[in-house]
């Protein structure tokens, strides 16, 4: 009945926005300049120095020092599908239809609103409860933690998905780095706050920064992971650049964006969404069809590309690698 | 009056507010059309369809509403002309933020609408029963219902405010606490046009403009 497909919206070439175009460019020029002379490390640096001086807006991290992971100069993954035969959602999909209320609540505006974010430099402070409290430069998180890719169902609270390629790794590996101590139970995740740069903020829609919070369990389940890229490249601003919290069978709010401070904590940290309505959303905001919101049924989603609706899944397909974190606990009470 | 309806420019000149209104309401109808042949909906556009009509239809019911107030306040008579018009294209737009939802959303899964939206989300039912009491308000707007029906067409087309206030609820309902100042708003404006209702009310307010503006406010001529 619809000849042509939702998201065949606008070809991916076309898509490229200023940055992506540059640092496409300066890979380009690197490459070339290494094949020539040789000497890639500085030449590399030369071209994306370049690149920079012509757009001195919003620096960018040098294209020629990202990991192979996130060096793809087109959108790459590995494979068109989930591991339940889910197709992936497009690259313009994913980058233009954003949650993100630092920028704006307009969730197809978000990606022109964060243009002018600087995601770079960036520094991620960890600490609390933890025996080498530490802060990890972008450049030591790229290299100290394999970056992979991460195929996950992302299921939003407002009851749409999509399927998207992460590229990243897991929050453990990073919490062993700083060694929890033992009376540490909860993890909280706080957003950047930078209200020249990211206009929502300049409006109380929500107590800022965004904080989150994951029991400590939970964050070192191996599917809970910190995103740095996507598609292959490096994370865009209207998805949390440049280090965010992906956890896939949660709801999509519980997944932080810009984290800058990590805390180790023993208490259960308060968190936005449940501090601006306590009783829509929970701590623990796990994906279930059979929890309904106060104001709406939970059961099914709307995957973005699709027509009709398609049944939701409990803790979002993700239910035997989870379950055993929620034993003995009644997931209607604890929502 | 009848002389000047025989040519072009005397139609125009005394339909000019009529023409502008029905004109005006057809916009979103249009952008609609335009964005879905462009394929400019957004990567989700069950979502904006539903948006955009949705919003449509409570803006202009809301200004039908104003029609009978905006008369009494202002004198403007000819907003009397045009409530009808309004009134229907705010059922037609609600009609398709219905086809939208069944039929794109739920893709026509009559059994999936009813347990999984119907019988669990209360703002379906406030939207769904503020477009059960305009259907049968647009089905009696035409002049032969009104004479059918006399001193009771009145009657049943005074349940437009009912309507009004489901279609607000229903908007409200849906909407996340940061996003509720647009649907209470919306409620503000329903409660302010119910007030200027007020018989004792409506008719101070017209005793005043008349001694304010003497002649002017003489009893009205139709225009349509």
């Amino acid at each position: 009945m619809v000849k042509t497909h939702w998201s065949e919206i606008t070809p991916e070439n076309i898509y490229l926005n200023r940055r992506k175009f540059m640092v496409t460019g300066a890979l380009a020029t690197g490459a070339l300049a290494m094949a020539a002379c040789g000497t890639g490390q500085s030449a590399g640096k030369a071209a994306a120095g370049a690149g920079a001086n012509q757009v001195p807006a919003v620096q960018v991290y040098p294209a020629d020092k990202l990991p192979a992971a996130l060096a793809y100069a087109d959108p790459f993954a590995s494979t068109g599908k989930d591991e339940i035969g889910d197709s992936l959602n497009k690259f313009q999909e994913i980058t233009n239809y954003n949650n993100f209320y630092e920028f704006t609540t307009t969730k197809e505006d978000v990606a022109r609103e964060a243009q002018g974010f600087a995601a770079f430099p960036w520094q991620i402070e960890v600490g609390g409860l933890v025996n080498k409290p530490k802060t990890f430069d972008l450049d030591e998180i790229y290299q100290k933690f394999t970056q992979e890719e991460r195929i996950y169902r992302l299921r939003c609270v407002e009851g749409w998905s999509m399927v998207i390629p992460w590229v990243g790794f897991p929050i453990a590996a990073l919490l062993k780095e700083v060694e929890p101590q033992n009376a540490a139970k909860y993890v909280r995740f706080v957003s950047v706050m930078r209200p020249d740069e990211m206009p929502g903020q300049r409006m109380a829609i929500l107590d800022w920064p965004y904080q989150e919070g994951l029991r400590l369990d939970e964050a070192m389940n191996p599917l809970a992971i910190f995103a740095t890229g996507m598609y292959g490249k490096p994370l865009t601003n209207q998805q949390g650049a440049p280090f965010r919290l992906v956890v896939p069978w949660k709801y999509g709010f519980k997944s932080t964006k810009s984290i800058v401070k990590i805390e180790l904590v023993d208490t259960m940290p308060p968190t936005a969404w449940n501090t601006a309505a306590s009783n829509e959303y929970g701590f623990y905001a796990n994906v279930n069809p059979t929890v309904d919101h106060p104001r709406w049924s939970q059961s099914t989603e709307r995957r973005i590309g699709e027509l009709g609706r398609r049944p939701t899944l409990m803790f979002n397909g993700y239910a035997e690698e989870v379950t055993s974190l929620y034993a003995g606990m009644d997931l209607a009470r604890e929502f | 009056m009848e002389q000047q309806q025989r040519t072009i420019g005397g139609y125009l000149k005394s339909n000019w507010f009529w023409l502008t209104v029905n004109l005006a309401s057809s916009i979103p109808l249009i952008l609609l059309i335009w964005d879905f042949a462009q394929d400019t909906l957004s990567v989700d556009p069950i979502n904006a369809i539903n948006n955009r009509t949705g919003r449509a239809a409570i803006v202009i019911l809301l200004l039908s509403l104003a029609c009978t107030p905006v008369n009494t306040v202002f004198g403007f008579r000819k907003a009397l002309t045009v409530r009808k018009a309004l009134g229907l294209w705010a059922f037609f737009y609600a009609g398709l933020h219905l086809f939208n939802f069944v039929g794109l959303d739920y893709f026509f899964d009559v059994n999936l609408i009813l347990q999984d939206a119907v019988l669990k989300k209360p703002y379906i039912l406030a939207g769904l029963g503020a477009l059960l009491i305009l259907l049968p308000l647009a089905i009696t707007s035409t002049r032969s219902w009104m004479r059918r029906l006399g001193r009771n067409w009145k009657r049943l087309h005074r349940t437009v405010y009912a309507a009004g206030g489901l279609a607000v609820l229903h908007f409200f309902w849906q909407a996340k606490a940061a996003e509720r100042i647009e649907p209470l708003l919306y409620a503000l404006a329903l409660a302010l046009l119910l007030i200027l209702r007020i018989p004792a009310l409506r008719r101070a307010i017209v005793k005043m403009r008349t001694q304010w503006l003497g002649n002017r406010s003489q009893p009205a001529l139709e225009h349509r």
